[in-house]
Protein backbone atom coordinates (compact mmCIF):
# COMPACT_ATOMS: atom_id res chain seq x y z
CA UNK A 1 0.00 0.00 0.00
CA UNK A 2 2.90 2.34 0.73
CA UNK A 3 4.31 1.72 -2.74
CA UNK A 4 0.97 2.38 -4.47
CA UNK A 5 0.43 5.66 -2.65
CA UNK A 6 4.00 6.82 -3.28
CA UNK A 7 3.60 6.07 -6.99
CA UNK A 8 0.43 8.21 -7.02
CA UNK A 9 2.27 11.06 -5.29
CA UNK A 10 5.24 10.89 -7.66
CA UNK A 11 2.90 10.94 -10.66
CA UNK A 12 1.04 13.94 -9.27
CA UNK A 13 4.25 15.86 -8.57
CA UNK A 14 5.57 15.08 -12.06
CA UNK A 15 2.28 16.28 -13.60
CA UNK A 16 2.56 19.50 -11.61
CA UNK A 17 6.15 20.06 -12.77
CA UNK A 18 5.06 19.51 -16.39
CA UNK A 19 2.29 22.07 -15.84
CA UNK A 20 4.85 24.57 -14.53
CA UNK A 21 7.10 24.03 -17.56
CA UNK A 22 4.07 24.55 -19.80
CA UNK A 23 3.19 27.77 -17.97
CA UNK A 24 6.66 29.22 -18.52
CA UNK A 25 7.21 27.91 -22.09
CA UNK A 26 3.95 28.37 -24.00
CA UNK A 27 3.68 31.50 -26.16
CA UNK A 28 0.14 32.57 -25.46
CA UNK A 29 -2.29 33.19 -22.61
CA UNK A 30 -4.79 30.55 -23.72
CA UNK A 31 -2.12 27.88 -24.17
CA UNK A 32 -0.67 28.73 -20.76
CA UNK A 33 -4.12 28.42 -19.27
CA UNK A 34 -4.52 25.02 -20.93
CA UNK A 35 -1.30 23.79 -19.30
CA UNK A 36 -1.95 25.33 -15.88
CA UNK A 37 -5.54 24.20 -15.38
CA UNK A 38 -5.59 20.73 -16.93
CA UNK A 39 -2.30 19.42 -15.62
CA UNK A 40 -2.61 21.26 -12.31
CA UNK A 41 -6.01 19.72 -11.64
CA UNK A 42 -4.68 16.29 -12.57
CA UNK A 43 -1.70 16.71 -10.23
CA UNK A 44 -3.85 17.73 -7.28
CA UNK A 45 -6.25 14.84 -7.94
CA UNK A 46 -3.47 12.23 -8.09
CA UNK A 47 -1.72 13.51 -4.95
CA UNK A 48 -4.98 13.57 -3.00
CA UNK A 49 -5.76 10.00 -4.12
CA UNK A 50 -2.31 9.05 -2.79
CA UNK A 51 -3.05 10.76 0.54
CA UNK A 52 -6.39 8.97 0.72
CA UNK A 53 -4.72 5.59 0.14
CA UNK A 54 -2.03 6.36 2.72
CA UNK A 55 -4.25 7.32 5.65
CA UNK A 56 -7.07 4.82 4.96
CA UNK A 57 -9.32 6.52 7.49
CA UNK A 58 -12.83 7.91 7.11
CA UNK A 59 -12.02 11.56 7.84
CA UNK A 60 -9.01 11.76 5.49
CA UNK A 61 -11.01 10.06 2.72
CA UNK A 62 -13.95 12.42 3.13
CA UNK A 63 -11.77 15.54 3.18
CA UNK A 64 -9.76 14.43 0.14
CA UNK A 65 -12.89 13.52 -1.83
CA UNK A 66 -14.54 16.83 -1.00
CA UNK A 67 -11.41 18.70 -2.10
CA UNK A 68 -11.12 16.72 -5.35
CA UNK A 69 -14.77 17.34 -6.23
CA UNK A 70 -14.49 21.02 -5.32
CA UNK A 71 -11.34 21.52 -7.42
CA UNK A 72 -12.78 19.63 -10.40
CA UNK A 73 -15.84 21.88 -10.29
CA UNK A 74 -14.23 25.26 -9.65
CA UNK A 75 -11.02 25.29 -11.71
CA UNK A 76 -12.82 25.14 -15.11
CA UNK A 77 -15.17 27.92 -13.99
CA UNK A 78 -12.26 30.16 -12.98
CA UNK A 79 -10.38 29.44 -16.20
CA UNK A 80 -13.51 30.22 -18.23
CA UNK A 81 -13.98 33.57 -16.45
CA UNK A 82 -10.34 34.59 -16.95
CA UNK A 83 -10.37 33.54 -20.62
CA UNK A 84 -13.59 35.47 -21.25
CA UNK A 85 -12.27 38.64 -19.56
CA UNK A 86 -8.92 38.45 -21.33
CA UNK A 87 -10.61 37.96 -24.72
CA UNK A 88 -12.68 41.08 -24.22
CA UNK A 89 -9.68 43.26 -23.31
CA UNK A 90 -7.92 42.09 -26.52
CA UNK A 91 -4.97 40.20 -25.12
CA UNK A 92 -2.80 39.41 -28.19
CA UNK A 93 -3.19 35.77 -29.24
CA UNK A 94 -0.40 33.68 -30.71
CA UNK A 95 0.42 34.38 -34.37
CA UNK A 96 0.17 30.67 -35.19
CA UNK A 97 -3.50 30.58 -34.25
CA UNK A 98 -5.50 29.32 -37.23
CA UNK A 99 -9.04 30.31 -36.37
CA UNK A 100 -10.74 32.76 -34.04
CA UNK A 101 -14.39 31.86 -34.20
CA UNK A 102 -15.63 34.37 -31.66
CA UNK A 103 -14.32 37.49 -33.42
CA UNK A 104 -17.41 38.69 -35.29
CA UNK A 105 -19.93 36.82 -33.23
CA UNK A 106 -20.40 38.99 -30.19
CA UNK A 107 -21.63 42.47 -29.38
CA UNK A 108 -18.62 44.62 -28.42
CA UNK A 109 -20.52 46.71 -25.88
CA UNK A 110 -22.81 44.28 -24.10
CA UNK A 111 -20.63 41.15 -24.63
CA UNK A 112 -23.65 39.14 -25.81
CA UNK A 113 -23.27 36.47 -28.45
CA UNK A 114 -24.61 37.13 -31.94
CA UNK A 115 -25.23 34.37 -34.50
CA UNK A 116 -25.41 34.69 -38.29
CA UNK A 117 -29.11 33.86 -38.17
CA UNK A 118 -29.73 36.63 -35.63
CA UNK A 119 -27.89 39.19 -37.82
CA UNK A 120 -30.09 38.31 -40.84
CA UNK A 121 -33.26 38.61 -38.77
CA UNK A 122 -32.21 42.01 -37.39
CA UNK A 123 -31.32 43.49 -40.79
CA UNK A 124 -34.68 42.44 -42.22
CA UNK B 1 12.23 -6.94 4.64
CA UNK B 2 9.36 -6.17 2.35
CA UNK B 3 7.74 -3.69 4.72
CA UNK B 4 11.13 -2.08 5.37
CA UNK B 5 11.60 -1.59 1.62
CA UNK B 6 8.14 -0.09 1.21
CA UNK B 7 8.76 2.44 4.01
CA UNK B 8 12.09 3.41 2.45
CA UNK B 9 10.36 3.79 -0.94
CA UNK B 10 7.69 6.02 0.61
CA UNK B 11 10.37 8.13 2.33
CA UNK B 12 12.37 8.75 -0.83
CA UNK B 13 9.30 9.33 -2.99
CA UNK B 14 8.09 11.97 -0.52
CA UNK B 15 11.46 13.73 -0.75
CA UNK B 16 11.49 13.52 -4.57
CA UNK B 17 7.95 14.83 -4.93
CA UNK B 18 8.73 17.73 -2.55
CA UNK B 19 11.73 18.64 -4.75
CA UNK B 20 9.63 18.41 -7.94
CA UNK B 21 6.88 20.57 -6.44
CA UNK B 22 9.25 23.24 -5.16
CA UNK B 23 10.99 23.51 -8.52
CA UNK B 24 7.53 23.77 -10.13
CA UNK B 25 6.66 26.64 -7.78
CA UNK B 26 9.91 28.44 -8.64
CA UNK B 27 9.34 28.04 -12.39
CA UNK B 28 5.77 29.31 -12.15
CA UNK B 29 6.93 32.24 -10.03
CA UNK B 30 9.14 33.33 -12.93
CA UNK B 31 5.99 33.59 -15.05
CA UNK B 32 4.33 35.56 -12.26
CA UNK B 33 7.20 38.06 -12.38
CA UNK B 34 7.49 38.14 -16.18
CA UNK B 35 3.87 37.82 -17.31
CA UNK B 36 3.15 40.55 -19.89
CA UNK B 37 -0.45 41.12 -18.82
CA UNK B 38 -2.65 40.87 -15.75
CA UNK B 39 -4.45 37.64 -16.87
CA UNK B 40 -1.08 35.89 -17.22
CA UNK B 41 -0.28 36.78 -13.65
CA UNK B 42 -3.66 35.58 -12.45
CA UNK B 43 -3.15 32.25 -14.21
CA UNK B 44 0.33 31.87 -12.68
CA UNK B 45 -1.04 32.72 -9.24
CA UNK B 46 -3.80 30.13 -9.62
CA UNK B 47 -1.23 27.50 -10.63
CA UNK B 48 0.94 28.42 -7.62
CA UNK B 49 -1.98 28.00 -5.24
CA UNK B 50 -2.67 24.55 -6.79
CA UNK B 51 0.97 23.64 -6.16
CA UNK B 52 0.77 24.84 -2.56
CA UNK B 53 -2.28 22.58 -2.13
CA UNK B 54 -0.11 19.68 -3.34
CA UNK B 55 2.72 20.64 -0.95
CA UNK B 56 0.40 20.80 2.06
CA UNK B 57 -1.18 17.42 1.28
CA UNK B 58 2.26 15.80 0.98
CA UNK B 59 3.29 17.52 4.21
CA UNK B 60 0.30 15.94 5.94
CA UNK B 61 1.68 12.53 4.91
CA UNK B 62 5.14 13.48 6.19
CA UNK B 63 3.76 14.55 9.55
CA UNK B 64 1.19 11.69 9.74
CA UNK B 65 -1.44 14.29 10.55
CA UNK B 66 -4.72 14.21 8.53
CA UNK B 67 -5.80 17.43 10.25
CA UNK B 68 -3.74 19.41 7.71
CA UNK B 69 -6.25 18.40 5.02
CA UNK B 70 -8.64 21.03 6.40
CA UNK B 71 -6.30 23.77 5.20
CA UNK B 72 -6.53 22.47 1.63
CA UNK B 73 -10.28 23.02 1.41
CA UNK B 74 -9.99 26.62 2.64
CA UNK B 75 -7.08 27.31 0.27
CA UNK B 76 -8.96 25.90 -2.74
CA UNK B 77 -11.97 28.07 -1.89
CA UNK B 78 -9.85 31.21 -1.46
CA UNK B 79 -7.94 30.70 -4.72
CA UNK B 80 -11.22 30.15 -6.62
CA UNK B 81 -12.71 33.33 -5.15
CA UNK B 82 -9.54 35.26 -6.00
CA UNK B 83 -9.64 34.12 -9.62
CA UNK B 84 -13.32 35.03 -9.97
CA UNK B 85 -12.71 38.43 -8.36
CA UNK B 86 -9.81 39.18 -10.72
CA UNK B 87 -11.89 38.20 -13.76
CA UNK B 88 -14.71 40.49 -12.65
CA UNK B 89 -12.18 43.26 -11.96
CA UNK B 90 -10.70 42.99 -15.48
CA UNK B 91 -14.13 43.28 -17.07
CA UNK B 92 -15.04 46.19 -14.74
CA UNK B 93 -11.82 48.00 -15.74
CA UNK B 94 -12.78 47.61 -19.42
CA UNK B 95 -16.23 49.07 -18.67
CA UNK B 96 -14.68 52.07 -16.89
CA UNK B 97 -12.37 52.66 -19.87
CA UNK B 98 -15.30 52.54 -22.32
CA UNK B 99 -17.39 54.90 -20.19
CA UNK B 100 -14.66 57.52 -19.94
CA UNK B 101 -14.22 57.64 -23.75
Amino acid sequence: MNIICSIFMLLGAAFTLIAAIGVIRFPDLLLRMHAATKAGTMGVGLILIGVMLHFMSVEATIKSLVTIIFIFMTVPIGAHMIARASYFINIPIWKGTIIDELRDHYNVKTHELISEHRKKVDTK
Amino acid sequence: MNSHFSYLFLHYSLIISMVLLSSAIIITFLRLLKGPNLPDRVIAFDAISMMIICVISIFSVVEQQPLYLDIIIALALISFLGTIAFAQFIEWQLGQKNNSK
